[in-house]
């Protein structure tokens, strides 16, 4: 009989494993190649019909002119990209029984549970940043072909802009990563995921009035205000409402610890 | 040392008691067969082991530990609960070696058990592509992966071809040699006469044997002869006379209990009954199973 390597297994252990899981899937890269690949084609896209647009506002809107804000626009479809990642990183193993084996080796709950969702949150973090930074660049050097006003990465508030869209599309993710815990099935925390992102927002002034606080941190409306670089009298403080949302993310991730504690396998 | 104990263990989901105050031990170096209908309470036991549904009371230890407390839980129970268990485009080397990372195991385990289960071949293949076979062997592979002192395999045979199923019994056996404690469960009696040495059954959740196998058998009936003779009619009441119980068999035969072969034919040679047939008949397991379970099947079809 061989000796085991280790005396006791530790958090490092069950993070090594969900990243050899993570990449030993085709459909990882898929999904972070589909994130590129569309992303920064509804960048380019959208960007290189902007230059129209300005040509054709009025000298207000001109005033509310932010590059910045419009070449990050693709976060809007990218977040529902990055939350299929932060989904399947769950669901992909109750869809097979994995879990139970994964249980079985990690019998800590909680720690299983934690190296998932560090796992997609440094996936998350790495692929938005890149592909907000990416947008940013292409949208801009496509504004400037079209002579538009356009932004600099030193420009105020630039930076901080971008790099928030990228740390909003890793809270999407973790939102997304703790639904699939919850709902354990891959059709139900997409369909929950694409209502909180895309329905509520759009259906959002159909609401009572006593429900238009929560949208001030709400994905996709306050919470995706920090990509603004001009000032909207909406959301005076867009890192605060950034901040709350994350608060909502790391709620929904505190139910899912307990649902995933708790449950039989 | 009692590898695997089991204390009135119980299991209720809602006003349903599927696992109803069982108690058990699986002793290392023995194949333990985990005998039941389906749905009576096999697979919720074995999950219970693994921590994997939490008991109702009772309790259930490895080494003396909880699961949950196990340093390393795969060097000490490898476990195949289902063998499609496995995502399917994953490469059959990869989904060990992420469970090998997961425990801190070295990656040359990895390699050891492809080879043990004889799937090296098969190592950077899709497990998606697997034959059902196939997907048992590596799921044998991953219970082995942290050399593990104790063995649990939920119906490791249901589906196999008679090849995977001669290769499933052999390798169980040498495991238990190995010194190992294996569990087995299976709804097949006949599979469990083949490998375990001991047999625990339940039926509706409840501990209805614990006993040896040979012992199972003695005690499920010595046994009875088959007899073919020229003259039954001559030949069945010296029988009877000699201490034997006999019944007419089919066509013409007859089954002798309570006496040997050898004795038979005695009687027969003094008789002077000429004899075309004398074969001893082992109990059937199987219907010593129906008859033990018989009242703890769960949907029993209308009688027949």
């Amino acid at each position: 009989m061989t000796a085991p390597a280790v005396s006791r297994t530790t958090f490092a252990h069950a993070l090594r494993a969900e990243w050899v899981k993570f990449r030993t899937l085709r459909s990882s890269w898929y999904t972070l190649a589909c994130l590129g690949f569309v992303g920064l084609g509804v960048a380019a896209l959208s960007m290189s019909a902007a230059g129209a647009e300005y040509a054709d506002a009025t000298p207000a809107e001109r005033l509310e002119w932010d590059p910045t804000a419009l070449s990050l626009r693709t976060y809007l479809v990218a977040q529902l990209i990055i939350g299929v990642l932060g989904i399947l990183v769950v669901t992909s193993e109750y869809a097979t029984g994995l879990m139970r084996t994964s249980l079985a080796a990690t019998p800590r709950r909680h720690r299983l549970l934690a190296a998932k969702a560090v796992l997609v949150a440094a996936v998350a973090v790495a692929a938005g940043q890149v592909l907000m930074f990416a947008s940013f660049l292409i949208g801009q050097s496509l504004l400037a072909s079209q002579a538009t006003p356009n932004a600099g990465l030193g420009d105020p508030g630039v930076l901080p802009a971008v790099a928030g869209g990228g740390l909003y599309l890793a809270a999407i993710a973790l939102l997304a990563t703790g639904l699939a815990v919850i709902l354990r099935a891959t059709a139900g925390a997409l369909a929950t995921l694409v209502g909180v992102i895309f329905l509520v927002p759009a259906l959002s002034n159909l609401f009572p009035a006593w429900t238009q606080g929560l949208f001030d941190f709400w994905p996709s409306i306050g919470g995706a205000a920090v990509m603004s670089t001009v000032p909207d009298p909406d959301h005076p403080h867009p890192w605060l409402n950034l901040g709350v949302m994350c608060l909502g993310v790391a709620a929904v991730l505190v139910a899912a610890f307990v649902l995933f504690r708790r449950r039989d396998v | 040392m009692t590898e695997i104990a089991i204390q009135g263990l119980t299991k209720r989901y809602g006003p349903q008691t599927v696992v109803d105050d069982l108690t058990f031990t699986v002793e290392p170096g023995q194949v333990t067969g985990f005998l039941g209908p389906n749905g009576a309470g096999k697979s919720t036991t074995m999950r219970m082991i693994l921590g994997l549904a939490a008991p109702t009371a009772g309790s259930v230890t490895v080494g003396g530990r909880r699961y949950g407390d196990l340093p390393v839980p795969l060097t000490e129970v490898g476990a195949l609960l289902d063998a499609g268990a496995v995502h399917g485009d994953r490469k059959a080397y990869d989904h060990l070696l992420a469970l090998a990372a997961g425990s801190g195991l070295p990656r040359r385990r990895v390699d050891e058990v492809l080879a043990r289960t004889g799937i090296g071949a098969a190592a950077g293949k899709r497990a998606g592509g697997f034959s059902l076979g196939m997907r048992q062997r590596l799921g044998i592979a991953a219970a082995l992966l942290g050399d593990p002192r104790a063995l649990i395999f939920d119906e490791p045979v249901n589906g196999l071809d008679p090849e995977g199923i001669r290769w499933i019994r052999g390798f169980m056996r040498s495991l238990a040699e190995e010194g190992r404690a294996v569990l087995v469960s299976s709804h097949l009696m006949h599979e469990m006469a083949l490998t375990a040495d001991r047999l625990v059954v339940i039926g509706r959740g409840r501990l209805i044997a614990d006993t040896g196998m040979g012992e199972f058998m003695r005690s499920r009936g010595a046994g009875t002869v088959l007899v073919r003779a020229a003259d039954p009619g001559a030949l069945a009441p010296s029988l009877t006379a000699a201490g034997a119980a006999v019944r007419a068999g089919e066509a013409g035969a007859l089954v002798v209990s309570g006496m040997t072969g050898e004795a038979i034919g005695a009687v027969a040679a003094r008789r002077g009954v000429a004899l075309s047939e004398l074969t001893p008949q082992l109990p059937s397991l199987e219907d010593a199973f129906m008859e033990l379970t018989e009242d703890s099947v769960e949907y029993q079809g209308a009688a027949a």
